[in-house]
């Protein structure tokens, strides 16, 4: 074997062509320049800011710290907090690639300034970020992060499950980063449609890195899924039947239950894909039989339940919201109930919509049609129960209620143009423009997005032990709304008048106006970020005023709040019982609140478990290795995963235990901070002074 | 709570300290069991779907034959029941010899199912009916082999479960491996009926 | 030994080992003939096409359901009962989706004959 051929079998297919500014040196036309710019620019970016964190961990000796305490922890508090710091950072990648496509198409009259390859890894990147990524992350850390304070538990079903699924998404979502180093991403879209990514029109390894990124998230959503469906399973405290349990329960668990349910055809369909491209197969080929029609299907047997997993948190996330913040129980809480199974049912039955336009009889897109109307009903039956829960409520307007309203109001539009888009006689007008870019986000900016962040700024208090600023809070979210209503209602009159999605340029100059003023909306939402980091900022420098440790700043209503803010570790000293479903309200009420226990046990919590991290790193090496066709890195990574999960096998499960006069002095210490914190009322709440101890409402009449 | 729920397996007293985390993990076991099984039904929806887009290729009717699967299914399903075996050991005896011997026969009948569906696959190969060849064929060496590669998983697990009776003994870790693998095992036997039906007995129509 | 150990939860007697051994050879007996019953259905070439699939389809279908009972011990009674939702579910999904797929991809292939 000759040097050349070691080289070769070392660095399998990348080349130096991989290198962002390598196109751009070799043949510097103007256009090359552009995009090489921007793309050595952002990548020159990435290293940097790894640099400095890496250089800021040593300068602070925080390393024990993070291996410790973060990569090889089990707590699901940790791992929730985790989810969400990731699926923030790559929030800001998702959102910055939007004001790159919303520039380029605001100047696309006869042509924008990127290349067509570069806006098609563009919205591929944004897609795949801002669904698996982005919005994933962040429910499945709120999930985590919520569920089991809310059903009385210590931890999940599953510890080192629910690290392992953290790794896979971290390092599913590392390799689309790595692909800004090394080039190039799909630009097949986020649905990867073949045959356009089949190795005969996509020779290149970007449908690789789109695979195995997708493939990676898929099997840490199951193991997610999975874990949460059983914890709620079995891991309820005494007393909390299921018609007790808080709705965002109730939404955890029927998400967990789609996530294992809707999975498994996304993981087939990117499966065959990659037997099409690697082992030359013939699934949704254009020879020898192949059929790409049945990929489509196969994604939207996933794709359409994955828009209700996205969804349905949020839906939880609301119901809590409405409820503290008028301050009353939840209106009708069983049809919610029964309106969020119901949603979960009718998802896998409009998969069809997705393709009306594939070729199907029109009895078959009736069919589906109709189907797809029906989900209108029960969420409609959802907004009603929201709107009633405010009635005659005493409503406070706090940040995570101004998303609440907004929602409430958007996602009755985009509902609407979803109805539209139900009928194919309608879809197949407006199809394949930006009148559905419009729509889906009309959907998942208000719905899920806008509940993820109502979930961050109200939880937030009970994670970290302080406030989020209230002003800073309000300016984010009016900024998200109004950005939001900018950079897309243009969007719904501009696929009337015919521009298609994914469009780089465009020669009808009637479009500009509305691309200006899109453009102008995803500018507004970049500030709306740089709001909210600056919020964080703010509310760190102020966190001694914002303590609320007492845990109780919203005057809640389930048990997460009944105990201190940070929790311990253990989130109970004693294990609840509950009694009513508004648990920690009724306690309240009736007075009986804050109770000294009478007796103290030892805690036994499951011990860091080094697993997660190593996963994290080999199914990493593993895909990266997969995707440029480097194979001695594949088998290795692959030896290290199997000898991690058997070696793993045979260490026997340590417990660490905490003792009884720890968790009794902390918690007296905890109960005497309660005491002495000054009872804020209502109109205190959001300003510095509301230790966490609220005058409640609870005794007052609903 | 129980323990006897599952496989006919009953570990320990009430308060056994583990019995609540099994009967957790045998729970989440066969959810995941379960969302495996839609897998397979993805592919072999797939598999129906390709059956007549056989290009220039065999047809499924051209290419099989049912004396390796027959072979295959007799060791499968045998292997089955001496898995059942292993368990009764486990629970009535508590007997580390008897369990490891069971398991041991289990690997074997396994190691001869693939051994039989490696020696097909191969001859298909030799005849110019490998995955390239059609869409049908794509299909098929999809389906099979997956079901394959499954057993081979469980063959290893086999010899780590054995290896942890040995080392370890019947604590409650031992014992829920033993639980969820044979429930793995059962239910590749289950995903093998409709291989053999769809695949092999239905080519022969 | 307390009698604890004699108690199945769902409230019968347990059973002996010679009644489980017992319960493996019926399922292994249950699994062979049906198997049989299929082969013989398509090698005998007497059943009509139609007739060869329906029995095929019902054999391959009793004996999953002869397995689940007497290797995976579901039943319909006591606490087994939560594991049968979750495979009836799971049931209804999978048919939705098989079956769904099938009608779908048969619609498009028929059109475009
Ligand atoms: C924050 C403000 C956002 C802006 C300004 C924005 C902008 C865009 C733009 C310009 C496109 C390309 C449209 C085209 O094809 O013509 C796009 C596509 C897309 N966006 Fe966003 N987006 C935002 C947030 C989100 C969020 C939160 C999600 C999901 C959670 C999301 C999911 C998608 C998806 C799935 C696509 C389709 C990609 C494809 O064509 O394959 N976006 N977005
Ligand atoms: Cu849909």
């Amino acid at each position: 074997m000759s040097l050349t051929d070691f080289i070769d079998a070392l660095t399998g297919r990348m080349t130096l062509e991989a290198l962002p500014f390598w196109k751009m040196v070799q043949n510097p036309t103007p256009e090359n320049i552009v995009n090489g710019a921007i793309a050595t620019g952002v990548a020159a970016i990435l290293v940097l800011a790894a640099i400095a964190v890496l250089a800021l961990l040593t300068y602070f000796r925080l390393w024990r710290t993070v291996w410790f305490d973060w990569l090889t922890t089990v707590d699901h508090k940790k791992i929730g907090i985790m989810y969400i710091v990731l699926s923030f950072v790559m929030m800001l990648r998702g959102v910055v690639e939007a004001n790159f496509m919303r520039a380029n198409q605001a100047v696309g009259f006869d042509g924008g300034f990127l290349s067509a390859d570069h806006f098609g890894e563009l919205f591929t990147t944004h897609g795949t970020i801002m669904i698996f990524f982005v919005a994933m992350p962040f429910l499945s850390g709120v999930i985590n992060y919520v569920l089991p304070l809310q059903i009385g538990a210590r931890d999940m079903s599953f510890p080192v499950t629910n690290a392992i699924g953290l790794a896979l998404t971290a390092s599913g979502a590392m390799l689309v980063m790595a692909s800004l180093l090394f080039l190039p991403f799909s630009i097949g879209g986020w649905t990867g449609y073949p045959p356009f990514t089949g190795k005969e029109y996509s020779p290149d390894v970007g449908p690789n890195y789109w695979i195995w990124a997708v493939t990676l998230s898929g099997l840490g959503t199951t193991l997610t899924g999975i874990n949460v469906a059983c914890t709620v399973y079995k891991k309820r405290c005494p007393g909390m039947d299921f018609w007790k349990m808080p709705m965002f329960v109730w939404a955890s668990v029927t998400t967990a239950i789609l996530m294992i349910f809707a999975l498994p055809p996304l993981t087939v369909a990117t499966a065959m894909l990659a037997l099409d491209r690697y082992l030359d197969f013939h699934f949704f080929t254009t020879d020898a039989g192949g059929i790409p029609m049945l990929y489509a299907n196969l994604f939207w047997l996933f794709g359409h339940p994955e828009v209700y997993i996205l969804v349905l948190p949020a839906f939880g996330v609301w119901s809590e919201v409405f409820a503290t913040f008028s301050g009353k129980t939840l209106y009708a809480y069983r049809t919610l109930v029964w309106a969020t199974l119901s949603i979960a049912v009718i998802s896998f039955l409009v998969w069809v919509h997705h393709f009306f336009t594939m070729g199907q009889s029109a009895g078959m897109n009736a069919v589906f049609g109709i189907a797809t109307m029906l989900v209108g009903v029960p969420t409609g039956v959802k907004i009603y129960d929201w709107l009633l829960t405010m009635y005659r409520g005493r409503v406070r307007i706090t940040t995570p209620m101004v998303y609440a309203l907004g929602f409430v109001m958007l996602f009755v539009i985009g509902g609407a143009s979803g109805i539209l888009l139900a009928n194919p006689t309608i879809d197949y007008q407006v199809h394949n423009s930006v009148f559905l870019v419009a729509h889906f986000h009309n959907m998942v900016i208000p719905g899920t997005l806008f509940g993820m962040l109502g979930a961050y700024s109200f939880w937030f208090p009970k994670a970290f032990g302080f406030m989020l600023d209230d002003w800073w809070g309000k300016l984010g979210a009016s900024l998200w709304i109004v950005g939001f209503m900018l950079a897309f209602f243009p969007l719904y009159a501009v696929g009337l008048l015919g521009l298609p999605r994914r469009s780089v340029a465009y020669s009808e100059a009637a479009y500009t106006p509305y691309t200006v003023v899109a453009m102008l909306g995803a500018l507004v939402v970049l500030a709306a970020l740089g709001a909210m980091f600056w919020q964080l900022y703010v509310s760190i420098r102020n966190r001694d005023a914002l303590n609320v440790y007492a845990g109780d700043p919203w005057d809640g209503r389930t048990l997460e709040w009944s105990i201190s803010s940070p929790p311990p570790v253990y989130n109970f000293a004693v294990g609840p019982e509950v009694f009513a479903r508004d648990a920690f309200w009724e306690e309240k009420r009736a007075g009986h609140a804050y109770q000294i226990p009478d007796q103290w046990e030892d805690i036994e919590l499951p011990a860091n478990s080094w697993l997660a991290p190593i996963l994290f790193f080999s199914s990493f090496t593993l895909t990266f290795g997969l995707v440029w066709h480097m194979w001695w890195l594949v088998i290795l990574s692959l030896l290290v995963v199997v000898g991690a999960l058997v070696a793993r096998s045979f260490v026997i499960d340590r417990e660490r235990t905490i003792p009884a006069d720890v968790v009794r002095e902390e918690h007296l210490r905890w109960l005497k901070a309660v005491r002495e914190a000054p009872s804020a009322p209502r109109e205190l709440e959001v300003a510095p002074g509301n230790w966490g101890r609220p005058q409640s409402e609870a005794g007052v009449p609903e | 709570m129980s323990q006897a729920r599952h496989p006919g397996l009953k570990l320990g007293h009430e308060h056994d300290p583990g019995s609540g985390e099994v009967e957790a993990l045998v729970f989440g076991f066969w959810i995941f069991m379960m969302s495996d099984l839609l897998i397979f039904g993805c592919v072999f929806a797939t598999y129906v779907v390709m059956l007549p887009q056989v290009a220039d290729g065999p047809s499924a009717a051209e290419l099989f034959h049912l004396r390796g699967p027959l072979i295959e299914t007799t060791l499968l399903l045998a292997s089955s029941v001496t898995i059942g075996f292993a368990l009764l050991e486990t629970k009535h005896r508590a007997d580390k010899r008897r369990t490891t011997l069971w398991l041991a026969v289990t690997f074997l009948l396994g190691a001869g199912f693939l051994f039989s569906s490696t020696h097909s696959l191969l001859g298909h190969l030799e005849n110019g009916a490998g995955p390239s060849r059609s869409a049908f064929l794509s299909a098929y060496w999809l389906l099979v082999p997956l079901h394959a590669l499954h057993v081979a998983i469980g063959c290893l697990w086999i010899a780590v479960a054995a290896a942890q009776v040995r080392i370890r003994g019947f604590d409650w870790v031992t014992t829920g491996g033993l639980l969820r693998l044979s429930i793995y095992w059962h239910f590749l036997d289950i995903v093998w009926i409709g291989i053999l039906s769809v695949v092999y007995l239905g080519a022969m129509i | 030994m307390s009698h604890m150990d004699k108690i199945d939860e769902s409230g019968g007697q347990m059973e002996s080992r010679a009644d489980e051994r017992s319960s493996y050879l019926r399922g292994g007996i249950a699994s062979v003939v049906l198997t049989v019953i299929a082969v013989l259905a398509v090698v005998s070439d007497v059943l009509p096409d139609w007739a060869a699939w329906t029995t095929i389809a019902v054999a391959g279908i009793l004996q999953a359901v002869a397995q689940l009972h007497w290797f995976l011990h579901i039943r319909l009674h006591g606490q087994a009962w939560e594991d049968l939702q979750l495979i009836f579910f799971t049931i209804l999904i999978l048919v939705l989706m098989v079956g769904g797929t099938i009608w779908v991809m048969g619609d498009l292939t028929a059109r475009m004959m």
